[in-house]
C-alpha cells in the first residue's frame, strides 16, 4: 500500500491527528455520560460510527441536490433517520444496554460530529470518500470513549466489562474503589488530563490539523 | 404539589443541572464561554427556547405520538413514539426559527443580542436531551414547564460562572499543553464537584 493513499489517509486522520473528541472538541457531551462502563462505551461508539458513516454516505449521494438555505433541516433529517434505526434496534436486540444508555442514543442527532462531518465533508466530496470519513470519526469517537471508559471502570468499581479484574487479595490489604470515578467530575478531568497528554505527544511530532 | 414543583426547579438548577451532572450543551459551552458578554446573551437565549420547547413538545407528545395518544381521532391502538427523535427536532428547530422571526420584527434590541445565537440552539444537546429526559421520567404537564426553565437557568448559570472563571485565567500560566480546552475541561470538573455539594438542599 502506498504511505500516500487517500482513503487511508481520510480513515486515520480522525483517529490521531485530528480526533474529534480531543483536538476537534466534538461531540463531547456523550462522551462524558456514557463512559462509566466500558460496555456502553462501546455499544455507543458503534451506534455512533453507524449513524456518522451512513448519514454522511447519504448526504453525500445528496449533496447536489440539496439547496443551500434547507441543508441544515435536510441533514437533520437524514442523521435522525439513522438514530430511529439504531435505537429500536438496540432497544429490540440489546433491551438493557439501550436502558443505560437512556437519552444519549437519541442525542447522537444533535451530536456535534455527525453534523460536522455533514457539513464539512460530506457536503464537498464524493459518497465512497464520506463513508470513509464517516467511519474514521467513529473510530476515532469510539477510541477515546473507551479510554475513559477503561480508567473509569477499572479505578471506579474495579472491573473490566462487567467482570471483577482488581483482585480480592488486593482489597484484603486495603485497597478501596475510588468512587469518584463514577461521578461526573472525573469524566471532565480525565478528558481535560487525555487532552494535555495528546497535544503534548502530537506537538513534538509536527502533526497539525 | 407546590412543594414539589419548587424541589424540581432546585433539583434541575443544582443537583441534576443539565450540563455538569448530565453533560448535555458541552459544545457551545467550550465554544462559548470565552467571553462573559456572549456567554450571558446565549444563555438567557437558550433559557429562552427551553421554557418553549419543552411544554410543547410534552403536548405533541402526549397527545399525538405516546401509545394511545391518538385515541381521539379513533385510533387507540397507535403507537408512534418512535418518531418522537425527528418530531423533537423538527419543533425545535421550527421554534428557534420562528423566535428568531418574532423577536427581529418586533424588538431590534433584543435581536442584536440574542439573534447570533438562536441558529446555533437548534443544534445545542440540551435542548433535545431536555424534552428527552421529560419523555423518559414521565412528567406531567407542569412538571415539563418548570423542569424545561430550570434546566435552562441551571445552563445559563454554568456557562456564566465557566466564562468569568476563564476570563481570570488568561493570567495563569498553565503547561503549553494544557492551556485551552484541556484547562477548561478540568476546570468544569471541579465546577461539577461544587455543584454536587448543592444536593443537600434539594431532598430538604
Amino acid at each position: 500500500m502506498k504511505k500516500n493513499n487517500p482513503i487511508l489517509q481520510i480513515f486515520l486522520r480522525p483517529i490521531w491527528g485530528d480526533n474529534p473528541i480531543n483536538i476537534q472538541m466534538l461531540g463531547i457531551c456523550s462522551a462524558l455520560a456514557v463512559t462509566v462502563q466500558l460496555k456502553t462505551a462501546l455499544v455507543m461508539a458503534l451506534a455512533m460510527t453507524f449513524v456518522v458513516s451512513c448519514s454522511s454516505f447519504i448526504i453525500s449521494l445528496m449533496r447536489r441536490q440539496i439547496p443551500n438555505n434547507i441543508r441544515i433541516i435536510v441533514e437533520l433529517s437524514v442523521i435522525s433517520t439513522f438514530v430511529i434505526i439504531t435505537d429500536e434496534f438496540l432497544r429490540a436486540y440489546f433491551y438493557d444496554t439501550s436502558k443505560q444508555l437512556s437519552v444519549f442514543v437519541g442525542l447522537i442527532i444533535t451530536n456535534c460530529i455527525v453534523m460536522g462531518r455533514a457539513e464539512s465533508f460530506a457536503l464537498s466530496n464524493p459518497p465512497h470518500l464520506s463513508f470513509i470519513d464517516g467511519m474514521g470519526n467513529g473510530a476515532g469517537y469510539g477510541l477515546v470513549l473507551v479510554s475513559v471508559a477503561f480508567i473509569r471502570e477499572l479505578l471506579g468499581s474495579g472491573k473490566l466489562f462487567g467482570v471483577q479484574v482488581v483482585p480480592e487479595s488486593l482489597y484484603a490489604i486495603g485497597y478501596e474503589d475510588a468512587g469518584f470515578m463514577l461521578l461526573a467530575p472525573a469524566a471532565f478531568i480525565i478528558i481535560g488530563l487525555m487532552v494535555w497528554l495528546q497535544k503534548t505527544l502530537t506537538k513534538g511530532r509536527g502533526v497539525n490539523k | 404539589m407546590t412543594e414539589n414543583l419548587i424541589s424540581l426547579f432546585v433539583n434541575s438548577v443544582f443537583t441534576g443541572n443539565i450540563l455538569l451532572a448530565y453533560f448535555l450543551g458541552m459544545c457551545s459551552f467550550i465554544a462559548v464561554s470565552k467571553n462573559i458578554n456572549t456567554a450571558v446573551g446565549l444563555g438567557f437565549a437558550v433559557v429562552f427556547v427551553l421554557s418553549v420547547t419543552t411544554p410543547l413538545n410534552w403536548l405533541i407528545y402526549h397527545f399525538l405520538l405516546a401509545p394511545g395518544a391518538l385515541d381521539w381521532i379513533g385510533l387507540p391502538g397507535a403507537d408512534l413514539s418512535f418518531l418522537k427523535f425527528i418530531t423533537f427536532i423538527a419543533v425545535i428547530a421550527a421554534v428557534v426559527q420562528a423566535i428568531e422571526i418574532l423577536i427581529d420584527r418586533f424588538s431590534a434590541a433584543l435581536y442584536a443580542g440574542l439573534g447570533v445565537f438562536l441558529p446555533l440552539i437548534a443544534v445545542n444537546c440540551a435542548i433535545l436531551g431536555v424534552s428527552l429526559f421529560m419523555v423518559e421520567r414521565n412528567q406531567t404537564f407542569m412538571e415539563s414547564l418548570i423542569f424545561g426553565f430550570g434546566s435552562g437557568v441551571g445552563w445559563m448559570m454554568a456557562i456564566v460562572s465557566m466564562a468569568a472563571i476563564r476570563l481570570k485565567l488568561r493570567y495563569a500560566n498553565p503547561p503549553e499543553g494544557l492551556e485551552g480546552y484541556g484547562l477548561t475541561m478540568i476546570v468544569a470538573g471541579l465546577m461539577a464537584m461544587s455543584f454536587m455539594l448543592f444536593s443537600g438542599i434539594s431532598t430538604g
